[in-house]
């Protein structure tokens, strides 16, 4: 029946469309549907649906014709509205973008559709990717469709977050809107909205996925990857997106393996490390519950569980906030009214002028104090002591994990500190809103492949995540370690539909 | 260390952003709030330790010196360049007047 395309995962839709069982428009029309019904939700800044349509009448011809219909055969997802989109307004969830049309397609979204996916719209997001709630895009906060039960597990009213900065990406998944869809992680933005929507969601190794095209937040760690129902749809995902780019520097020159085909989750003679410092004082007692379920199931697929250390994981979160704002500030400062984007020209103003007034309109208040902050601690006199000291703890950061997996082939450890809060609980103290990334931030300081995968719903009903980190370039030991958690936490549960 | 008003003031300035008096006020207290958590990062002994300058390591690739290697990001593109511009006139971006 119709009704059911939307409960579909990316490879249940691939093979039902490659067996003919049903056809990519009728999955494409399913998904518009419900996209078309969740305006509550906010989760998208610009539906496509004729893109949607086009793509998947595309994919019905090949295979009318017999040819191989691609990885993403057949599948429609949401694109987060950080990568540039060939004629489809781009705009990082900010008024600075707002109107921005590309001229030229990101090389991720490019690879997408090359492997058969389509376009149901551009997902909402915190403004320039900075934030944990997606409570700074200019265009509205992204409610997420679960709701926290009350003591008798009575469903309340509050709106919770969706996680941040992929929070459109989290909540569209979640509330079945679409099947996959990517994100982008610089500092935990594909996990932290992945574990708080009960999604699976994979940041991999810094320089899989190419960043040309994606609007750029913190360079030396934005890193795109694929959210999804599952572990095997992140595999199949993620092999569609990665891959050599010749126009991003940092880009891996480094083969995609066939992570989808390597999907195991035989745990027997792996051996995971679960570092000590990740035990925080005072850590929820259902977040240290999940934990302990993960060891648990990891020991039953067969794997080692050692005790490990990082002994600088303190340092991370506070090392971040000096890094990505200070790369930010640089990277921000190409909006400038003049070659895209908003122009403030107020009368008589000149040049200089002009600058302070386009940035001062075009930029939320979060964008605005982490370039505030960047700025100061590259200022002359600063420099050193704020930026060049927040790079070498950086690397003392990266050191603890080369040493960590000298004992073990992956970690495991929660993936943020608590399940979903409600929106407006942090937006007043950008402290206590940077700290929910605490357990995110250090694999992306080190480049290390991360990802979270469901554990369970806590006594109010909503999911936590388990995050894995691996090494550098093992997608497939995470995604294996991912699977096997997968498989025994046996994750069916949806939010119930209010929208 | 901390930020004054005038301090926050000349890093708008700097990162020309125009901003209140009144904004630069409320700002005060949320930069030197971030600033004085970061200050932990004093602690850390890391003598003898580069800053990070690559997190993985790579190298940066040469391209053949030739015009349009990449078509995509070579020449020839001016319309598709100027077409998101806000002020566009005769193939270049318009700006006001920046001679006194």
């Amino acid at each position: 029946m119709m009704s059911n395309l939307t409960e579909l995962t990316v490879a249940a839709i691939r093979k039902g469309v490659a067996d003919g069982d049903f056809t990519a428009v009728e999955v494409a029309e399913a998904f518009n549907g419900n996209v078309a019904a969740a305006d509550a939700l906010n989760a998208f800044i610009v539906a496509t649906p004729e893109k949607a349509i086009a793509a998947a009448e595309a994919v019905d011809a090949k295979r009318a014709k017999g040819e191989s219909l691609g990885k993403m055969g057949g599948v429609p997802i949401g694109m987060k509205d950080l990568f540039a989109t060939d004629g489809v307004q781009t705009t990082a969830a900010s008024h600075m973008l707002e109107g921005f049309v590309p001229q030229y397609e990101s090389t991720v979204s490019q690879k997408l559709w090359d492997a058969g996916a389509g376009m149901l719209g551009k997902l909402n997001l915190d403004q320039f990717a900075m934030g944990s709630s997606n409570e700074t895009s200019y265009f509205g906060n992204v409610i997420s469709p679960w709701r926290r039960n009350d003591a008798n597990g009575v469903p309340g009213n509050a709106a919770l977050a969706p996680g941040g900065s992929s929070g459109g990406s989290s909540s569209a998944i979640a509330a079945r809107l679409c099947p996959a869809a990517t994100g982008t992680d610089t500092g935990g933005s594909i996990r932290q909205p992945a574990a708080f929507t009960g999604i699976t969601g994979i940041k991999p190794t810094y320089g899989r996925c190419s960043r040309w095209g994606v609007v750029a937040f913190a360079s030396s760690l934005d890193q795109a990857g694929p959210m999804a129902r599952d572990v095997t749809d992140c595999a199949i995902m993620l092999e569609a997106m990665a891959g050599f780019d010749p126009k991003d520097s940092t880009s891996l020159d480094m083969p995609v393996p066939a992570w989808e085909a390597g999907l195991n989750p035989d745990m027997k003679g792996k051996k995971v490390g679960i570092p000590r410092e990740y035990r925080m004082d005072g850590m929820d007692d259902e977040i240290a519950k999940s934990w302990d379920d993960g060891i648990a199931w990891l020991k039953d697929a067969g794997a080692q569980v050692v005790d490990i250390s990082l002994p600088h994981t303190k340092y991370a979160l506070p090392a971040y906030y000096i890094i990505a704002p200070a790369e930010a500030s640089s990277n921000l400062a190409r909006y400038d009214g003049v070659r895209y984007g908003l122009r403030d020209l107020p009368e008589g103003a000149g040049l200089q002028d002009m600058y302070a007034a386009t940035r001062a309109d075009g930029f939320g208040a979060e964008v605005k104090r982490r370039i505030m902050i960047g700025t100061y601690v590259l200022s002359a006199g600063f420099y050193d002591a704020y930026y060049n000291q927040a790079q070498r703890v950086r690397a003392l950061i990266a050191r603890d994990f080369e040493q960590a997996f000298e004992q073990c082939d992956v970690i495991l450890a929660p993936t943020c500190p608590s399940a979903a809060f409600a929106l407006g609980d942090k937006t007043s103290d950008p402290l206590s809103m940077y700290l929910n990334d605490v357990f995110a931030v250090p694999a992306s300081l080190a480049g290390l492949p991360a990802m979270s995968v469901p554990a369970g719903l806590n006594s109010e009903g909503l999911p936590l995540g388990l995050q894995i980190i691996g090494r550098a370039f093992d997608e497939q030991g995470v995604l294996n370690a991912g699977l096997a958690i997968e498989q025994r936490a046996g994750f069916t549960a949806k939010p119930e539909k209010w929208w | 260390m901390s930020v004054d008003k005038a301090t926050v003031a000349k890093i708008a300035s700097l990162a020309r952003i125009r901003m209140t008096d009144a904004e630069v006020e409320a700002m005060v207290p949320e930069l030197n709030q971030i600033l004085g958590w970061v200050e932990q990062l004093g602690e850390v002994d890391c003598a003898g330790i580069e800053p990070m300058t690559a997190v993985i390591p790579n190298t940066l690739r040469l391209r053949d010196d030739v015009v349009d290697a990449d078509p995509l990001t070579g020449g020839g593109v001016r319309e598709k360049v100027l077409a998101n511009a806000p002020a566009a006139e005769h193939g270049f971006f318009g700006v006001p007047k920046v001679i006194e």
